[in-house]
Formats: C-alpha cells, sequence, structure tokens
C-alpha cells in the first residue's frame, strides 16, 4: 500500500524538478494518445516541441512564440497574487476582452487624429481600467455579500463575450466595413498600433509589458509588505488576520491586478496580432494563463518558462495540425495533461511515498 | 498488580536526523497507573504512537499479556485492547454525542442501544454526559468524556492518556481521577502523560522518565518529590520564577463595558467585561476553554475590532484599530492556537518573526521588507528562548509544539510591548521552559508593562498573578488579589456549575 506522509520541509528539489518531469510524463502519455490516434507519436512529439524553433519553418514560428507567450505571461502574473493568497479569479479572459474593448474605444474615439504620443497612452491606461472593472465586480461581491468569485468571475466571461458580440456588430463596427461585422483595424492606424520593436523577432510592446511584469512581481513577492501579506494570506488566513492583513482589502488588490494585467494583455493584442475587435477575436488566453500560472508554480520567473513552452505547445499543436492531421481537441488534451501532471507530481514536493504492507 | 500486562523491550526509532527514541524498556502492570513523563521532545510522543500502531519501531519488540504485540495501524491495536484519549479532540462540532462516538467505531451499534450503552458507560464510571447533546455546545471537559466514553465503550486493557487535565478545571480534573481510579480497580491499566507532577504524584504508582529518548530513570511518583522529578526530566536543577518586587504604576490598559456578539456559531459573546491593568500588573484570567477566552484575545489584538472607547491604552481608545495600529500603539499579543494563527506553519521562523514583529521592530521601510533585519530578530529570539530548531530558515511548522510556543511567546515579550495578551502561555511547554517563559513574562511586568495572562493552568496563574479574574459564558469575575486565593476559591470564581456533581454511581 502506498501512504503519503508530509514532509517536515517542502523538498527543495522536488521544487525544480516536479515540473520538469510533468514535461516528460505529458509527452511521454501525450505520445501514446498520438499513437491511438493512429499518428506517429515520436514525430508528433518532435513536431510540437522542436519544429517551431527550429524546423524549416522555424523563422516563421519563432516571434508567434513571443506573441503568444508575451499575454499568457502577463496574465498569468496577474492571476499568480491572487491564486497565491487564495484568491480564485477564473475570469481572466472576460477582463481581457474588456480591457481589449475599452482600449479599442478609446482609440478609435480619436479615430483618425494622429497623435500617438497620446493616444497609445491612453488606450494602455483604458486597457488597465476596463480589465479592472470587470474583475472588481466579483471582488466587490465577495467582499459585501460573501458570494464565490470563482463562479461570479467565470459567469462574467460570458457576458463579456456577449458585450463584444455586440460591439464588433455595432458601436465599434467599421463605418467602411461594407456592414461586415467588427471593428477598424487598430494596427493600420498609426496612433494605436502595438508595433513589433525588432522587426521579425515578434517583440511588441505587450512582451515589454510582460518582462517588466515579471521583474516586478517578483520584486514584490521577495521585498515588499504587500507581497508577504499575499504569501502569509494564502498559507494561513488566520495568522494573516493576526498579523494585520485585511482581507477584504487584500481580495480587492489581488483582484484589480489580476483584473489590470489581463486587461492590458487584451489591449495589446487587440492593437497589434489581432488588429481589431471582432465577434471572436479572443482565443482563449485568460484561460490558458491559469494553467501556465500553475505550471510556472506562482513564481514570476516560473511563469515566464511557462509561458514560453504553453505557447510552444500552441504554436507546435498548430503545425502538427497542419502537418500531421492531429486533431485540435488532441492538442487540448495535451495542454490539459500538462497541468494534470504538473498537480499530481506537485505532491512530492511536500509529501513523501511511503511503501507499506497492505492488509 | 504483580502481573505484566505490556512489555516493551528495547525500542527504537529514528527520524532523519534525530532519534526518537533509542532501546526505551519498561514494562506496566496490570491494574498499574503508569506515567510517562519527559520534556518536550523526549520522545513521549513517538513512543505512544508506536504503542497505538501509529508508528513502526526501526528495532525492539512488544508483548502484551504474554503475546507479542505488533500493531500495524491503530485499528489493530485497538483490536487488541489498546486504546488512545489524544490531546486535541478529533470531534465534530456539528454532532452530536453519540453520532461522534458510532463514527469511531468499526460496527456502531443502532443509535438507540448506542445512546442506551454511552448512559449505562456514563453512569458507571461517574462521567456525566448527555449522548443527545450536539459536540459544539460542550465545555473542552465534557468533549474530554466523549473521547474517553469512546475509548471505555471498547473495554480496553490498556488506556493510553495524553495530558489529559490541561483543559479541566479542578472540580473535572476530580472527577476524571475518580474514573480512573475505578477503572484501575477493575483491573484496567492507565498509561497516563502529563507535564503536572502533582498529578502525577496523586494518580500514579509507577513512572518512567525519557530524556532526549532515552530512559533516564524510574521512580515511584508517591515517594518522590515533585522537583525531584522536574529535575530528572530536565537533567538539570531548576529554577522558579520569582518576581523582583516593584511598585505598581498607573493604569495602562483600561477594558470598559467590553460586549461582543459570538464571532462564529460555536464562538463565545462577550459580555460588559470592564478591568483595568496597572503598569507592572500580571492581570491573570483562568477559566475552562470556550468560555469566551479567544473572542477576549482577538478584541485585545484587534482581530476582532470593537467600539471605539471598549479598549483603553494608556488613555488613547483603541477598540477600533486593526492589530498593526495596536502595536505601535504598545499592545503585543500572543494567541493560543500556534500553528496557523500565532504562527504561519509553512513559513520559515525569519517570516514568523517579520509576521508581528515588522511594526515594532522597524522591520518594513516604505513597504520594503528588511530580511536581515528579520533574521536577526528571529536569531535574537531562538537565543533568548532557548527554541531548538537549526536557524532561523527553517519552516515553523519543523519545530516540536513547545518550541514553538517559546518561538511566538518570545517575539511577543521580545517586541517589548507597553501590554502584552497572552492566551496559554505555557500550554504543552515543559517544566524548565514553562519556569523560563513564565519568568520572561515576570521580568517584562517588573520593567513596567501591563500584562493579560489567559490561562487554564491555575497553578500557573497563580504562580504569577498579581490580581486573578474568572472568565465564564463571556463574563468576567470582580478580579481577587491573587496571594492567598485557594485553589477551591478559585474554582468557585470559575463558576462552579460546570458539572461539580460527579454522576451518581449505581450501587
Amino acid at each position: 500500500m502506498l501512504t503519503l506522509e508530509k514532509r517536515a520541509q517542502p523538498s527543495k528539489a522536488w521544487v525544480y524538478v516536479a515540473p520538469i518531469l510533468a514535461v516528460i510524463i505529458t509527452m511521454i502519455v501525450g505520445g501514446v494518445v498520438f499513437a491511438m490516434l493512429g499518428k506517429p507519436p515520436l514525430e508528433a512529439i518532435r513536431t510540437i516541441f522542436y519544429d517551431p524553433l527550429f524546423g524549416d519553418f522555424a523563422s516563421y514560428s519563432r516571434p508567434q512564440l513571443l506573441i503568444k507567450a508575451g499575454p499568457l505571461i502577463l496574465i498569468a502574473i496577474g492571476l499568480s497574487f491572487g491564486f497565491r493568497a487564495g484568491i480564485w479569479n477564473i475570469g481572466a479572459e472576460g477582463q481581457y476582452i474588456m480591457g481589449a474593448l475599452a482600449a479599442a474605444a478609446t482609440g478609435l474615439a480619436f479615430y483618425p487624429m494622429e497623435a500617438r504620443w497620446l493616444i497609445f497612452p491612453l488606450m494602455v491606461l483604458a486597457g488597465l481600467a476596463g480589465g479592472m472593472v470587470w474583475a472588481a465586480i466579483p471582488a466587490f461581491l465577495r467582499i459585501r455579500f460573501k458570494t464565490n468569485e470563482i463562479l461570479v468571475s467565470l459567469m462574467l466571461v460570458y457576458v463579456a463575450e456577449a458585450i463584444q458580440a455586440s460591439m464588433a456588430l455595432n458601436l465599434l463596427r467599421n463605418p467602411d466595413g461594407h456592414g461586415f461585422p467588427g471593428s477598424r483595424n487598430l494596427s493600420q492606424y498609426p496612433s494605436s498600433a502595438n508595433l513589433e520593436l525588432i522587426a521579425n523577432s515578434g517583440v511588441h510592446w505587450g512582451v515589454m509589458a510582460a518582462l517588466t511584469a515579471v521583474i516586478f512581481a517578483y520584486f514584490i513577492l521577495a521585498r515588499h509588505r504587500f507581497g508577504f501579506d499575499v504569501r502569509l494570506a494564502g498559507q494561513s488566513p488566520r495568522a494573516a488576520g493576526f498579523a494585520g492583513v485585511d482581507a477584504g482589502r487584500l481580495v480587492f488588490i489581488c483582484m484589480l491586478i489580476s483584473g489590470a494585467l489581463a486587461g492590458a494583455a487584451g489591449m495589446f493584442e487587440v492593437s497589434g496580432p489581432a488588429g481589431r475587435v471582432s465577434i471572436d477575436f479572443n482565443v482563449g488566453y485568460g484561460f490558458t494563463a491559469i494553467i501556465v500560472a500553475f505550471l510556472g508554480r506562482l513564481h514570476p520567473v516560473g511563469i515566464l518558462i511557462a509561458g514560453l513552452l504553453m505557447a510552444l505547445t500552441y504554436i507546435g499543436g498548430e503545425l502538427a495540425q497542419l502537418s500531421l492531421g492531429l486533431p485540435g481537441a488532441a492538442i487540448q488534451l495535451f495542454q490539459g495533461m500538462l497541468l494534470f501532471f504538473l498537480l499530481a507530481v506537485d505532491v512530492m514536493t511536500s509529501y513523501r511515498i511511503r511503501f507499506g504492507k497492505t492488509e | 498488580m504483580t502481573d505484566t500486562l505490556l512489555e516493551l523491550r528495547g525500542l527504537t526509532k529514528a527520524y532523519p536526523g534525530v532519534v526518537a527514541n533509542s532501546d526505551v524498556s519498561f514494562t506496566i502492570g496490570k491494574g498499574e497507573v503508569h506515567a510517562l513523563l519527559g520534556e518536550n521532545g523526549a520522545g513521549k510522543s513517538t513512543l505512544v504512537k508506536i504503542i497505538y500502531g501509529l508508528v513502526r519501531p526501526d528495532t525492539g519488540s512488544m508483548t502484551l499479556n504474554g503475546a507479542p504485540y505488533e500493531p500495524s495501524e491503530p485499528r489493530a491495536a485497538r483490536a487488541a485492547g489498546v486504546a488512545m484519549v489524544f490531546q486535541h479532540f478529533s470531534l465534530f462540532d456539528a454532532l452530536n454525542v453519540a453520532e461522534n462516538i458510532a463514527l469511531g467505531m468499526e460496527n456502531p451499534p443502532a443509535m438507540g442501544d448506542l445512546a442506551a450503552r454511552i448512559r449505562e458507560v456514563s453512569e458507571q464510571y461517574g462521567l456525566p454526559l448527555d449522548p443527545d447533546r450536539v459536540v459544539g455546545d460542550l465545555s473542552a471537559g465534557e468533549r474530554q468524556r466523549v473521547e474517553i466514553i469512546r475509548c471505555l465503550l471498547q473495554d480496553p486493557k490498556l488506556l493510553i492518556m495524553d495530558e489529559p487535565t490541561s483543559v479541566l478545571t479542578p472540580q473535572e480534573v476530580e472527577i476524571l481521577f475518580k474514573t480512573l481510579n475505578i477503572l484501575r480497580e477493575e483491573g484496567t491499566s492507565i498509561l497516563y502523560i502529563s507535564h503536572k507532577l502533582e498529578e502525577i504524584r496523586t494518580l500514579c504508582e509507577h513512572a518512567t522518565i525519557l530524556r532526549l529518548g532515552k530512559v533516564v530513570g524510574n521512580c515511584d511518583p508517591r515517594q518522590t518529590s515533585a522537583r525531584d522529578m522536574a529535575e530528572m526530566m530536565v537533567g538539570t536543577l531548576l529554577h522558579v520564577p520569582e518576581k523582583a518586587p516593584h511598585e505598581l504604576g498607573d493604569v495602562v490598559l483600561s477594558i470598559r463595558g467590553l460586549s461582543a456578539p459570538a464571532p462564529h456559531q460555536f464562538g463565545t459573546a462577550l459580555k460588559n467585561i470592564t478591568v483595568d491593568v496597572r503598569a507592572g500588573e500580571v492581570l491573570g484570567i483562568g477559566g475552562v476553554a470556550g468560555n469566551g477566552q479567544d473572542e477576549l484575545v482577538a478584541a485585545l489584538s484587534g482581530e476582532m475590532k470593537t467600539a471605539a472607547g471598549m479598549v483603553v491604552i494608556d488613555g488613547r481608545e483603541i477598540g477600533r484599530l486593526g492589530p498593526n495600529e495596536r502595536r505601535a500603539a504598545g499592545l503585543c499579543a500572543a494567541p493560543e492556537e500556534r500553528n496557523g494563527h500565532a504562527a504561519a506553519p509553512d513559513m520559515s521562523l525569519t517570516e514568523n518573526a517579520l509576521m508581528t514583529g515588522a511594526v515594532r521592530k522597524n522591520l518594513v521601510n516604505r513597504g520594503l521588507l528588511d530580511w536581515p533585519s528579520a533574521r536577526t530578530f528571529a536569531e535574537e529570539i531562538i537565543k533568548a528562548f532557548d527554541v531548538r530548531t537549526p536557524g532561523p530558515a527553517n519552516t515553523a511548522r519543523s519545530l516540536s509544539g513547545g518550541n514553538l510556543q517559546k518561538f511566538v511567546i518570545g517575539r511577543e515579550i521580545m517586541q517589548n510591548p507597553r501590554v502584552l495578551v497572552i492566551n496559554q502561555p505555557t500550554w504543552g511547554v515543559d517544566a524548565s521552559a514553562a519556569a523560563s517563559i513564565r519568568q520572561a513574562i515576570l521580568d517584562l511586568a517588573v520593567s513596567g508593562a501591563a500584562i493579560v495572562c489567559i490561562s487554564q493552568d491555575l497553578d500557573e496563574l497563580r504562580e504569577i498573578s498579581d490580581r486573578f479574574a474568572a472568565l465564564n459564558e463571556g463574563k468576567l469575575s470582580a478580579p481577587r488579589l491573587a496571594k492567598g486565593l485557594t485553589i477551591d476559591e478559585i474554582g468557585l470564581m470559575l463558576g462552579g456549575a460546570h458539572d461539580m456533581e460527579v454522576a451518581h454511581v449505581d450501587a
């Protein structure tokens, strides 16, 4: 019989080994799944993990890596604060959409004025604000009425999607678009475009923001009282209360941070890679970022690595769909497995396995 | 008495980095009340866990009634006739007594039959307990009776009791001892673990003393003085806390008409508590657990806010301030529950030092944490209070209960507060550490602090208090001078009504 025994100290080694082991197990089990689908497993794994970086079309896919990882990292960093404190914001996708809509609306309001120095920063602020407002709703309801923020934030994703569709079809629709749904292209409007900063690198302002967020989050968690309060509240809520942490205030701040960063990610996406508000320009970054946050063990550097890895499976997955005809669902399954195995292996950080006699 | 019930031979159990038990051998006779004595970390818990089947020894063997005894799990131990009453109860507040007992049984009988059995056993052993009452409404003493009766229903040959009297009033202790004596007369053996040496002297006929995992002595507690036993446990001479003579100063802490609703379903409302504490004074507050102690500490520490004027320090109304603002005003507190309340178990000692020391020790500058100073503060606490740990980077969880207690109390005392509020300062701490904690409290009082010490250990309160008051159902009695107060008077102040009567024993 196997029994789990709690370690007196969390194992330092396992903190680092667990994610690597999870990736390896995912590759093995994923390979088996691909084989069962009748696809060559090794080739599929190679297509997902190797080809996007070093394959024949890597010069196209490498910039994509940063374009996809940027928003994932930015959102995941925001979520990690709340997750550490035991505040479960599952609705980053909705905050992402609302940030994008607020930013797009701000940019389009000035169209066709040429004033990048004014309009672009205003759009960033609008993106932050849009996400924050959307995250403030579940925060307020939790503090005031003790609602469950998981449900409220998740349901607000669907509300945001409905607003997004309505915007694409009505208020923000391109007047010169011959009646097609969708807004003007913000990436082609010089005052609002989120441009690539280094040619063919994929580095745009959102990627810079993500890197800044990583450094900033690292600093806050290691050196600032707020980071300490967040960790304390997550580990022992009663001890946090005794230490003087105001639980309600913490919920509010954590929700606002995650909302703001998700909103900013939406802003950078809608003004750059996506280009415009359409009825479904969101691609699930807000949900995938939850996986990224946990895969990175809620640690800023871990999230940076996990975001890149997740982006790789996205791009590699697309490649595998094209070249091997793997079904899209198999790729999603693959990504889900990654989180599943991480959480499973993660147990080893705080527990050790004992082999005992069965009765 | 001559027959041997349980014999331990050469039991050794090592954990990584520490030998918990080393070659432990002793025997428990039939119908014997056998005391197991030792400091924290002496290996009592591990030994008891081996006997109860929770831990397997590395080497050594046990025989029960002459037959080899190797319990692989508590169920096997129970089947062999070994039962245990833990220090911490495992009861569900929302269920009634009979339901709680049924949950711990292999094959619970029908509820009606079980309730009848419970009544029968509680009559037989003089333990008053109503099977239909909800556990959340019971006092600590009554909860313990639930655990004891759960054990007695199995008709045990050996009953292990871990610190059973730490939560009881003197009257409840008396009831418990009567029960244990009935059991002894029926031939049941009892392995009794306690820090209270006077109790052991009245109850036990044999004692085994452990130090650092080894048996260092045996004695007949009836023939040995408490001091001698304590010195055997510690291995050195004991120091009795003393208070340097000093004058009381002005009133520092005023509690004025403090009332607060119960914070949760099984909490206690505070009712119109009024008392002043002067500089240099120790106010001892006694009472059975669950009579508002946690709530009073929360109301004073700032975790529970009240009307501004209900709590006053140096003339300043602080009832509406949060914990850190109160620390700034000079009030430090140490709640009873160490793990998860007074300390964060998964955080390092440095982080735990920062947790409450940030304000008074200036460990945060403009929001930035000063880790080197926090580490120094943690090291100072470890050194001054003899906390046994490899260093401040270790987690609070890795410390034994007594060591963590020393750390928590030390952390508050070393902040030099104007007012110190502590709940159960020496709970689960061994004799020598308890003496040094009490001495530190008295030294702090001498230096001019006002101290509110809440405890269920009446000997402790009599030792350190200047005045004594009792907390009963959220009401505080008028304080009386502690000097000259007898245990019986204290018992009556505690509200007495808590089952003073022993249930009638049928002839």
